[in-house]
């Protein structure tokens, strides 16, 4: 075998890294799901030892990463060809398709049986089911076919907090169910904001975004719609065993600005849009961004307050 | 045939299998760690021996 015929076979095997392994579990998305896992197991009336605490939080992420790996591995016709993802493992010829499967597969099994002996069996069927609804649900099935793939979608992004809860409690309940609402409710509006500014990707892969299947005019309305819905579930979380003073005064001033965002959106044509350069989009996006962060952030820092007595109601 | 020490073939699979390393020996830690938290937790029994059973 000479040099060259080698250097043809690698490039088209991939002789994979360590890094591209780890980029097949979409380590950003994972920041979110570890962040709102992490608050689920604080907001939780039970405390769990931190071993375990830190055990079920890292089977949590690599649940999340599985069924990134599992996305992938679905969808590397359209990251071809969307300018976003092209440097994805897959579409860069780093790792196969079987590769990543096998290796998401693994992974998610593995995760599932690890999170059930270290915590108990109601958190780890809510992560397989994770797993399942972002991989078949939504990967397989919503995304290429609907418009509301967003917000059905939404549901697998959703789920940590409430796996988080019950890792420590074993149990679902109303808050849980609320942080889970309160991802849900997020997600559309984020992503309907994103795809304003980025519809010619969508549009070349073939996804049907609300943008590309409905106009830019109803997806601004129901940014608009998602986040007054949003801001009613946010300040009313508040009221619950999770929130408290501190959460209350968060939740109201990012609903103000978010639902403000979400008027100018509204507002806007696409004329507007164009001669600013989707100025109030890309802002109302970023936005989004800082408020999931800064309402868990609140949430975790009314439960830490509690040993003090001041966190709660 | 042979390939130079230097070949970014073996740079990457050599970072592959470092990785993988420090993964499992990580992995081995935290099985460690949660079966001592485990074991000393107040709530925690033995199953009884079969002598005992009997």
């Amino acid at each position: 075998m000479s040099d060259a015929s080698f250097n043809t076979a690698t490039s088209r095997t991939g002789e994979a890294g360590f890094g591209d392994y780890f980029a097949l579990l979409k380590p950003r998305v994972m920041t979110l799901v570890v962040f709102t896992a992490l608050v689920g197991l604080l907001a939780a009336p039970v405390g769990v030892h931190p071993v375990v605490g830190f055990a079920a939080i890292l089977f949590i992420a690599v649940g999340g990463g599985a069924s990134g790996a599992l996305n992938m591995w679905w969808d590397a016709d359209i990251d071809r060809v969307m300018k976003r993802t092209r440097s994805r493992p897959i579409p860069a010829g780093t790792i196969t398709e079987d590769e990543a499967f096998a290796f998401g597969i693994a992974l998610a099994g593995f995760a599932v049986v690890m999170l059930a002996l270290a915590t108990n069996l109601v958190a780890a069927a809510l992560l397989a089911f994770t797993i399942f609804f972002y991989v078949v649900i939504y990967s397989m099935w919503l995304k290429r076919w609907t418009p509301q793939n967003i917000v059905i979608g939404g549901a697998a992004g959703a789920f940590p907090p409430m796996i988080g809860w019950a890792a420590a409690t074993g149990t679902v309940s109303v808050e849980s169910v609320l942080m889970f609402a309160l991802i849900f409710m997020w997600t559309p509006p984020h992503f309907w904001a994103l795809a304003l500014f980025m519809r010619s990707d969508y549009e070349k892969a073939g996804v049907p975004m609300l943008t590309v299947t409905h106009g830019r005019r109803v997806t601004r309305r129901h940014i608009l719609i998602y986040t007054i819905l949003l801001a009613a579930l946010a300040v009313g979380t508040g009221f619950t065993a999770v929130g408290g003073p501190l959460y209350v005064a968060v939740a109201l001033v990012l609903n103000a600005l978010f639902l403000v965002g979400a008027l100018r959106i509204w507002r806007r044509d696409e004329d507007m849009a164009e001669a600013d350069g989707y100025a109030v989009e890309k802002r109302f996006f970023r936005l989004s961004l800082y408020y999931l962060f800064l309402h868990f952030g609140a949430i975790a820092l009314e439960a830490a307050l509690v040993p003090y007595g001041l966190g709660g109601w | 045939m042979s390939f130079r020490e230097e070949h970014d073939l073996h740079k990457r699979r050599f970072g592959r299998n470092l990785g993988l390393g420090l993964v499992l020996a990580a992995f081995v830690a935290l099985v460690f760690g949660l079966t001592v938290v485990k074991v000393t937790t107040d709530d925690f029994t033995m199953q009884p021996s079969s002598e005992a059973r009997d």
